[in-house]
């Protein structure tokens, strides 16, 4: 019995959607945080309803957008022959979605905190916007990046429901280790349940209270 | 706490035991709107109440032998009600065969089923997980049997159950899914293109038993319900619910 093969693809997985909610997440997350725009509620709204709707709503909308008859899916199958659903590309779509929150709010907290007057001393001192992003607002808000990373991996490490609507259970591409828990404990193996289990649960402590070690030694600094 | 706060929480705490004239029943999913009809019958008749606990076979075979407070399982497997049977978690003796199932094809776009099964080149083919679901294990042995499971491996996806499979099927995921005979009469099935019965002899048996938990023992309401289960009354719903029954 294969443990490793399941946590593998689910530190894959965890790793393209954290990579993709840093680079997407961002833009965002600074818009968030120093726009005035009426329309920003409306978008905090739209980025923290994952947090509260249950994963059958988001499997059940994704399995029909990522579907071949889909906006989404279609679109993908003129591109690359199949649909989304069943593939880990659809998974990564998938966990991006539901761990986006997680992602997004720390890291517009980080930004929010940075008192005004440095990003505009970094201004009148001649820093482009970008320059002054990656040179000021960047290196002071590590704490909110690091929050962000590490809730969006773990996150994506635990999901369950939304996988188990959109994957279809396919080994190497979609059977995460959560589906792979569930699969052992449906089959009365509870021998490998708790191992995968304890791995998990192993795996969770260590990424957590890795990040709080470090926001500890960073606030002491 | 304020005590009239601590009061009220006492009394929601204490809500009454359910008394002898109340039943619960561990349904497999896959029957749930039968054991629905079935319970309103016998309720209908007998005044006995039945709630009615549905989950997957595995799922609900792990909360009885965590102490779930139920007093019948209707399983959708031999297997889970044996091994309760065996463990002392139910009446030895007490196990019977309520339902048999069968598969079918089924296709929203395809219009010839078994066709687009064999073609390598059409889109998914859903069916049940075997390690788990017993249809699952049935239509792998029908795939394997027939010679299907080359074209079809490659483009297999699992549902957690049959119903999972119909939900893949219906909205276009998968191009033929195998499902189960008795969802063809669930009157909330989409419009399919094709439907194809599979023949019986090309795959295991599928027995759904029935089993009187321990809980139960002495439980005259949960007797009565087994009885009311052999009966013609309830084997005549069964066989309207897409099942087959013990002749």
């Amino acid at each position: 019995m294969n443990i490793f093969g399941p946590l593998w693809l689910s530190i894959q997985l965890a790793l393209a959607t954290t990579v993709i909610l840093l680079l997407v997440g961002t833009p965002i997350a600074w818009w968030l945080s120093q726009t005035s725009s009426r329309w920003k509620p409306v978008a905090q709204t739209i980025v923290a309803m994952p947090l509260v709707l249950p994963p059958t709503v988001l499997g059940f909308y994704l399995l029909i957008l990522l579907g071949p008859d889909g906006a989404i899916g279609s679109w993908w199958v003129q591109l690359t022959g199949s649909a989304l659903t069943f593939s880990f590309a659809g998974l990564v779509i998938a966990s991006c979605i539901y761990s986006m929150p997680f992602a997004i709010q720390p890291m517009q907290n980080a930004f929010e905190a940075l008192p005004r007057q440095t990003l505009e001393r970094a201004w009148t001192l001649g820093a482009s916007r970008l320059d002054a992003f990656f040179s000021v607002v960047a290196p002071l808000s590590v704490r909110g990046f690091v929050g962000g990373m590490v809730l969006s991996f773990a996150h994506t490490l635990g999901e369950f429901g939304v996988v188990l609507m959109v994957g279809g259970n396919i080994p190497g591409e979609t059977r995460v280790i959560s589906i792979a828990i569930y699969d052992h404990v449906e089959t009365l193996n509870y021998a490998a349940a708790h191992k995968m289990s304890l791995l998990l649960l192993a795996f969770a402590f260590v990424v957590l209270f890795g990040m709080y070690a470090f926001n500890r030694r960073w606030d002491s600094r | 706490m304020h005590p009239a706060i601590f009061l009220v929480l006492l009394a929601l705490l204490a809500t009454p035991a359910p008394a002898d004239d109340t039943l619960t029943i561990a349904v497999a999913s896959n029957f749930s709107r039968t054991a629905a009809e079935l319970s309103a019958r016998f309720s209908g008749t007998t005044g006995i109440e039945v709630r009615i606990s549905n989950g997957s076979t595995g799922r609900l075979y792990a909360q009885i032998l965590n102490g779930a407070p139920f007093d019948v399982f209707l399983a959708a497997d031999v297997e889970r009600p044996a091994l309760l049977e065996n463990s002392g978690h139910a009446v030895a003796g007490s196990r019977f065969t309520y339902a048999r199932g069968g598969l079918s094809l089924w296709s929203r776009d395809a219009t010839d089923c078994l066709a687009t099964l064999k073609d390598a080149s059409a889109g998914r083919v859903a069916l049940a997980n075997p390690a788990i679901a017993p249809y699952g294990r049935a239509a792998m042995e029908f795939l394997i049997s027939e010679g299907h499971w080359e074209v079809v491996s490659g483009r297999a996806v699992y549902g957690e159950n049959a119903m999972q499979v119909l939900q893949f099927a219906a909205t276009g995921n998968a191009v033929v899914g195998i499902i189960a005979n008795a969802q063809l009469v669930d009157p909330n099935l989409p419009e399919s293109a094709c439907v194809w019965n599979i023949p019986t002899e090309s795959h295991g048996s599928i027995e759904q038993q029935a089993v009187l938990l321990e809980n139960a023992a002495s439980n005259d309401a949960a007797q009565r319900f087994i009885e009311f289960m052999q009966s013609d009354v309830a084997r005549e719903i069964v066989e309207r619910h897409g099942y087959g029954v013990s002749p």
